[in-house]
């Protein structure tokens, strides 16, 4: 049976509001439809000579007194020609903005559960009253120490209950991201063994397929060679290829436990005593920590060194609604390279040390994001070192409760280590669904999202577990959100086996329809980040 | 429209559920008819044709008839242009038998009316009817037999039908064959072509438990990307760039005047056109500062360069779908010259894509000196891009 393209609309709509009939009688699946605005880019709108605000001139005395604005420009800065910015009146520019903002699903409002390994947890608006408000948005980068005590208090405090909570020595919360901190880490153990004469014989960085990539491509900004170790067939590091991989050569590791696949590594210990042995350093990728947080410290397993994205983990938001803050932590040993300022603490003042003659140099600018500094002190005098660990005991009770309920959806499995629980997240295949029904998971993907909930995170690159996706329900969700999410996943399946072809030709209820032409996503040749980019590559052209 | 070309080996697979090792040859059909072997090739190609029908509805499906792709493709709800004929033909094992005077087998007369020739023949029919893309339901021999008459001319992908399944050219499953093809036939960015090897073993001798497996040629054949790595990973670096990243590596590493012998594949191919030079794609090469040292070179000729180097590598990469990086199409590089070169200067190198195609299994060595074989198992360095290795099992 072919349908005409009116039928097949009518049809999906059919069943798209045949889910608020599942709500009602008791189900937990929502109706929900995207706003869909027909919007121009804001460069395409606009009336000549139109304007947002109307600045009052200088009145003729001030002129008289101290000149034209326009002199106060530096020779060489002034502008030849006036910019091609949008001319719109403010109602405009904020109409246009919020119809953009109404297409998205954005924080807040949908369930994040689907972001594995973003570890998206509730960030509370109370900490933006903090960093809003005069005492922190005032301050001026180039103030000096002594009027910046405060927030060095802060930075200083945070990095202590971070020593803490990983048993390291020493920190720096400079970097601008998790990746950031990571790439510290190369660069630190670069100083370490440049320091001891050793960096012309170790040139090899070892990591494991299943950490972040940030792991392997840091360490070669660093100029380093690197190692990948595959899994066993238990999902762990293969501990034998592992100590292949371990040499004369060998700077170190830089790996995540739990990985990405949520499992645990028991023997995270062994892996550390043989790179010790063979003189490297250890360094853990702690992107994952949020099952562990107070139950397993890095410095326990015998890490050198180890990081906490402040971001995610530590309540700061996630990504672009951040910005990011990487903390990182590392022992006496590799404390002397540590980028500069640390902040230090003499009695009651606190201190920016720069005389460190075998740092590494500033990593970013100031003090850093130190925003996310001090979200995260507040979520940990909040929460206090109990509450740090019912973070970590919530969030595995939730993912488990919730691989209970995936894991009863037909065309879901769950590679590696059978029988052994995950901790903060899982991830899945669903090559079953894929082989029975054609779906895939960028099909089913593109079909969740018509339920009112993000899209879900399949994998890092490369995909070693085929057909992948990733939830991490971390302990701000419900058990409703969970239902809520497990059955959208059940519904899609079921979907998936009884009407493949809806699946694939969804979303159905979003804004936009399917990316069809993904290659251009890979193809620099047709990206435009810029208006003037845009204009010279394809408008002008048509 | 687009034109999906259909050959359906029936022969193909016969032998294995009976425990044959393969299909090849009028005795092993009669014997595999005697154990009452099924038809697999027909039924698998169903599969496929299935799936593709559900994802794609407009496609123009050229075939040739009957068992050959014409009942399948109709099976399947499609309806398909046929060309060729075999009106009037007999049952080539019933002919078999009657042309020694042996008695018919049951079941015989309506079982394989086709042979090696119609496959080929199929194959450039629908290559001259301009097909975008040959579906075939076979093994090796009959991906050999395609290859033999179209080569890379037309994109193929394989159902894996057959018994013996060396050659890179099937997708995994029947139903993965559909969805490939379908995605490939609708302009699918996550479809893309590569050049895969085709390869057959010697069934006799594989009967006699000794594998002989030759490299025959490469077809061009489309990828689901979303097998192994997400269609949308922006930036993620396609086959090409992997390639030529594997190529600068291995260049990067080259000692003066060290002897570097290359296996054949796409991946060494690679190595040797970042150098300028041209590389035997079914052959050995050997190339010394960067300079060609001998083309399709045979075992003693290896042996020879290598002995009288002051030092040599030997470079090879994964051939065939199963893993082998010796031992498989590469026989020219023996025991002999991989001791006197050092078994330690083996350097493989693969895609990590290729790598994680093979699901976990082992790299695989079978160079028929078992002690070697022994010596070379454990880990190997494989390089995978620039400045990237990949610990990687190797098994004998």
């Amino acid at each position: 049976m072919t349908l005409s393209p009116d039928q097949l609309k009518s049809a999906a709509a059919e069943k798209v509001a045949g889910l608020a009939k599942l709500r009602r009688d008791g189900g937990v699946l929502r109706d929900y439809r995207a706003p869909r605005w027909d919007e121009p880019f804001i460069m395409e709108q606009g009336t000549p000579g139109e304007r947002g605000i109307l600045v009052p001139l200088a009145e003729d005395g001030v002129t008289a007194e101290v000149g034209a604005a326009a002199d106060y420009i530096p020779e060489g800065m002034a502008r030849a020609a006036a910019p091609e910015l949008p001319e719109m009146a403010q109602y405009q520019v904020m109409r246009h903005y919020l119809r953009y903002a109404q297409m998205t699903l954005g924080m807040d409002l949908g369930s994040d559960i689907s972001e594995g390994t973003c570890t998206m947890k509730y960030s509370p608006k109370m900490h933006e009253e903090l960093i809003r408000g005069h005492k922190a948005a005032d301050l001026h980068p180039w103030q000096d120490e002594d009027t910046l005590q405060g927030l060095l208090e802060i930075v200083y405090a945070t990095g202590q209950y971070l020593k803490a909570i990983s048993g390291m020595d020493a920190f720096t919360l400079q970097p601008g991201g998790g990746s950031h901190a990571v790439y510290t880490n190369a660069a630190v153990m670069r100083r370490y063994f440049e320091a001891r004469g050793e960096l012309d014989q170790r040139t090899e960085m070892i990591t494991t397929i299943f950490s972040h990539p940030c792991d392997a491509a840091t360490p070669m900004v660093a100029g380093f060679k690197v190692i990948t170790v595959m899994p066993d067939e238990n999902g762990y590091p293969d501990l034998e290829a592992f100590r292949a991989a371990v040499s004369e050569k060998t700077v170190g590791c830089m790996i995540t436990n739990p990985e990405d696949t949520g499992i645990y590594n028991p023997q995270i210990d062994k892996y550390v005593e043989i790179l010790h042995d063979a003189g490297a350093l250890a360094f853990t990728d702690q992107a994952n920590a949020n099952g562990i947080l107070g139950y397993a410290r890095a410095r326990d397993a015998g890490f050198d060194a180890c990081h906490f994205n402040l971001h995610k983990t530590f309540s700061s938001p996630h990504g672009c609604e951040g910005p990011a803050t990487g903390a990182y932590m590392c022992t006496e040993k590799l404390a002397p390279y540590l980028p500069v300022p640390v902040v230090t603490k003499d009695g009651d003042r606190y201190h920016l040390d720069y005389d460190r003659p075998d740092s590494i140099g500033r990593v970013r600018g100031f003090l850093g994001n130190w925003m996310g500094v001090i979200r995260a002190y507040a979520w940990i005098r909040n929460l206090g070192p109990e509450g740090l660990k019912e973070v970590a005991e919530i969030s595995v009770l939730n993912n488990n409760y919730l691989d209970n309920l995936l894991m009863a959806v037909k065309g879901v499995s769950r590679p590696y280590a059978e029988g052994h629980r995950r901790l903060d997240q899982v991830r899945y295949s669903l090559e079953q669904l894929k082989e029975d029904t054609g779906v895939g998971t960028e099909a089913l993907r593109d079909r969740m999202v018509d339920f009112g909930i993000q899209s879900y995170w399949m994998s890092h690159h490369p995909w070693v577990v085929p057909e992948p996706f990733t939830p991490e329900p971390c302990e701000t969700y419900s058990k409703a959100d969970l239902d809520e999410w497990a059955a959208v996943i059940k519904k899609c399946s079921e979907e998936a086996y009884t009407d493949p072809q809806f699946v694939l030709d969804s979303p159905h209820a979003q804004p936009i329809d399917q990316m069809r032409r993904t290659e251009a996503m890979e193809d620099p040749d047709q990206w435009a980040f810029t208006w003037r980019k845009y204009k010279r590559r394809f408008k002008d052209k048509a | 429209m687009k034109k999906l070309g259909l050959i359906v080996n029936p022969v193909a697979g016969v032998g294995g559920r009976v425990g044959l090792k393969g299909s090849d040859g009028f005795d092993v059909l009669r014997a595999a008819l005697e154990r009452g072997a099924t038809r697999e090739a027909p039924r698998r190609a169903r599969l496929a044709l299935e799936r593709l029908a559900r994802r794609c509805d407009d496609v123009d499906v050229v075939t040739w008839p009957g068992e050959m792709g014409e009942d399948e493709a109709r099976a399947a709800g499609l309806e398909p242009r046929v060309l060729g004929s075999l009106d009037g033909r007999r049952s080539y094992v019933l002919c078999e038998l009657e042309r020694s005077g042996e008695r018919p087998v049951i079941g015989c007369d309506d079982f394989v009316l086709t042979t090696p020739a119609d496959t080929e023949r199929a194959a450039r029919d629908l290559a001259a009817a301009g097909v975008d893309l040959i579906l075939f339901a076979g093994g090796d021999g009959t991906a050999r037999n395609i290859c033999h008459a179209v080569g890379d001319r037309v994109p193929v992908i394989g159902v894996p039908a057959g018994v013996k399944i060396h050659s890179a050219v099937y997708a995994t499953t029947p139903a993965a064959a559909g969805d490939v093809a379908a995605l490939y036939l609708q302009g699918h960015a996550g479809a893309r072509l590569r050049e895969s090897e085709v390869m057959d073993i010697d069934e006799e001798a594989f009967r006699e438990n000794r594998v002989s497996a030759h490299l025959y040629g490469y077809m061009t054949v489309p990828y689901a990307r979303g097998l192994t790595q997400s269609a949308k990973a922006g930036g993620v670096a396609g086959e090409e760039r992997a390639l030529n990243d594997i190529a600068t590596e291995v260049i990067a590493g080259m000692q003066p005047g060290a002897l570097y012998v290359l296996g054949p594949g796409t991946t060494t191919r690679a190595v040797m056109e970042r150098l300028g030079l041209a590389k035997t794609l079914l052959g050995v090469d050997a190339v010394r500062d960067g300079e060609l040292a001998g083309a399709d070179l045979t075992e003693s000729e290896l042996l020879a360069l290598v002995e009288a180097a002051p030092a040599a590598y030997i470079v090879v990469t994964v051939i065939g779908g199963q893993g082998h990086v010796l031992g498989r199409g590469n026989q020219q590089i023996s025991p002999a010259v991989i001791r006197a070169a050092g078994p330690d200067h083996l350097i493989v190198i693969a895609t990590q894509t290729k790598l994680l195609s093979l699901e976990g299994r082992p790299l695989l060595v079978d160079t028929g000196d078992p002690s070697l074989d022994e010596q070379l198992s454990g880990y190997a360095r494989v390089i995978t891009a620039l400045g990237e290795r990949t610990m990687y099992r190797v098994g004998a």
